[in-house]
């Protein structure tokens, strides 16, 4: 009975594993698939890893075994991505509290972000490129237009339902404006501030490829946009799978952050129930 | 769209006057800094404007704009019929969703706008690139508020159910889905603008090589100069679409799921405690809640 309970607590600590177990089998499939057809379209996973060694990971070990394409193309893009999310925040988090506190002047501007945000940020590329300076600046701008929208509308809908009575709490209790602010209502939309740069990090790397496609002379998308025109698409194909595991490690990082920052939260919530 | 903002007592019509005076203001405010700024560099926002007007007159323009909305049914509707039995087979099957998260969470993030370059040259450039673009990029949203509105259902009436003997499939059919349809719905019309947003990016991409729509329309003026104006009267046709097809979807959500109403509606204090929250920009809650 020890030994079998034993087991399945064995059992329950590796179950981390089986969603890995899955994507390796799926992976293991594609393989079969791909070299059954033979398609220059879609190679095999054995022609793309190498390839995405060959392009990014067999530089020498002083440079961290990062080639000189990877630095070129692979860091500006992310470093682009981060740079992007870091002004949104800058920018949506102050503006987004001062509104969600002031229903007059929400009430003023909501269509006037319903409207932007229903905008599609790529049609407006040209005039980016005729507002900005060509290359990183363009490509920033690009960015931040696509991707303020998700976090600035959550910020707001966070601090605009602060529960009143702790609110009011606050006031009694004669806490400076300040410590309200620090206090009460920035912990409060924490949540929603959260879901919305998930958001906007999901939008931003999709808006990052855009603009490296339309005009740039480095970055992933360039890669990318080089690639298939020379139809070479194992590179392509790794620059793909590239993006696949960026995403996922750049959401799992936003994923603990919010993680440790949010302790309290669903704490807070268990305690209610 | 912020509920909880409406001042009480308000009326409907002072909202509706407040938010057209937002708009008249910005539009002066921007007219007026346009005057300080050389029109090369900004147009003013009353040439924009009357370009707007002029677009709507276009025949060419207007053409783009319904094969736009074409590729836009199309892509919803395979969007829709394959995301939500998807999204229902991951959430009530215990240890799928749980073995292919790996999966999904390294396709999710693959931005579609990436692929338009491999299908362009699988199924060269037309409405069936489009399309398919447009789907990929549109289940996700589907697929992630199927799970969250499956993890809301109310266990006491699903086992209920179970307990009074109906089999999996009932369960689905009279407690899952009906419990979760508000966060489909909401799924859905996130879904309809990344739909627009890929069809337009594509357009733009491949050019009106790749057949017609506002993308395609715009990269055209952006060969000439001096385009600045319409090519930002096109940009604001395109919000005006997106904005127009979120509110028909709202329209026919109220209308479909009537009881989504009952339910977020007056008890705002219990939607704003759970994740479900419903509005539009921060129903997105339940895309990420998921996603964990």
């Amino acid at each position: 009975m020890g030994a079998l309970r034993q087991l399945s607590r064995i059992g329950r600590n590796l179950r981390w594993i089986r969603p890995w177990l899955v994507l390796a089998i799926a992976v293991g499939l594609w393989q079969l698939w791909a070299s059954g057809h033979d398609s220059p379209f879609f190679p095999p996973p054995s022609v793309i890893f190498p390839q995405m060694h060959q392009l990014w990971f067999s530089g020498p070990a002083s440079h961290l075994f990062l080639t000189h394409d990877a630095t070129t193309n692979v860091v500006p893009s992310v470093v682009r991505v981060l740079i992007s999310l870091g002004i949104c925040i800058v920018i949506a988090v102050p503006l987004g509290i001062a509104l969600g506190r002031s229903a007059t002047v929400t009430a003023f501007l909501s269509p006037l972000l319903e409207f932007a945000r229903s905008i599609p940020v790529v049609t407006a590329a040209p005039v980016f490129i005729a507002l900005f300076k060509f290359g990183t600046q363009e490509e920033l701008a690009t960015i931040v237009a696509g991707s303020i929208w998700p976090l600035l509308l959550n910020t707001i809908d966070g601090a605009s339902s602060v529960d009143p009575v702790q609110l009011e709490t606050a006031r009694a209790f004669r806490l400076s404006p300040w410590q309200r602010l620090t206090r009460l209502i920035l912990p409060s939309s924490l949540p929603k501030i959260f879901t919305g740069l998930r958001l906007s990090l999901s939008l931003s790397l999709i808006l990052m490829i855009f603009s490296e496609l339309v005009g740039a002379t480095s970055g992933i998308g360039y890669e990318m946009s080089n690639a298939s025109n020379n139809f070479e698409l194992p590179a392509f194909w790794a620059v793909l799978v590239l993006l696949g595991i960026l995403g996922y490690v750049l959401n799992a990082i936003l994923y603990g952050v919010e993680k440790s920052s949010l302790r309290w939260h669903r704490g807070a919530r268990q305690g209610v129930q | 769209m912020f509920r909880n903002l409406k001042p009480p007592g308000s009326p409907r019509a002072l909202r509706w006057v407040q938010g057209i005076a937002g708009i008249v203001a910005f539009l002066i405010l921007a007219e007026v800094i346009g005057l300080f700024i050389p029109t090369s560099v900004l147009p003013r926002a009353s040439s924009v404007l009357w370009q707007v007007v002029r677009l709507a007159g276009n025949t060419g323009f207007l053409g783009d704009m319904g094969a736009t909305l074409e590729a836009w049914v199309f892509a919803m509707l395979i969007t829709v019929l394959i995301g939500v039995p998807v999204g229902l087979f991951l959430g009530s099957v215990p240890g799928v969703r749980y073995a292919t998260r790996a999966v999904i969470e390294f396709l999710r993030p693959v931005p579609s706008v990436a692929l338009v370059l491999l299908v362009t040259l699988l199924l060269g450039e037309n409405l069936r690139m489009s399309v398919t673009l447009m789907v990929y990029g549109a289940i996700w949203p589907v697929l992630y508020n199927c799970l969250a509105g499956l993890d809301d259902v109310d266990p006491v009436a699903r086992e209920t159910m179970r307990a009074f003997g109906f089999g999996r499939l009932a369960v689905i059919r009279y407690v899952s889905l009906p419990s979760s349809a508000p966060f489909i719905a909401t799924g859905i019309r996130i879904a309809s603008s990344v739909a627009i947003i890929l069809n337009i990016s594509a357009g733009y991409l491949t050019g009106s090589l790749g057949g017609s729509n506002i993308g395609a329309y715009i990269a055209d003026l952006s060969n000439g100069p001096g385009n600045i104006p319409t090519i930002l009267a096109a940009t604001v046709w395109a919000g005006i679409l997106g904005v127009v097809l979120n509110a028909l979807l709202l329209l026919a959500e109220r209308r479909l799921i009537p009881w989504h109403r009952a339910r977020f509606g007056v008890g705002q204090e219990s939607a704003a405690a759970s994740t479900a929250v419903t509005d539009s920009a921060v129903a997105d809650t339940a895309v990420t809640a998921s996603a964990a």
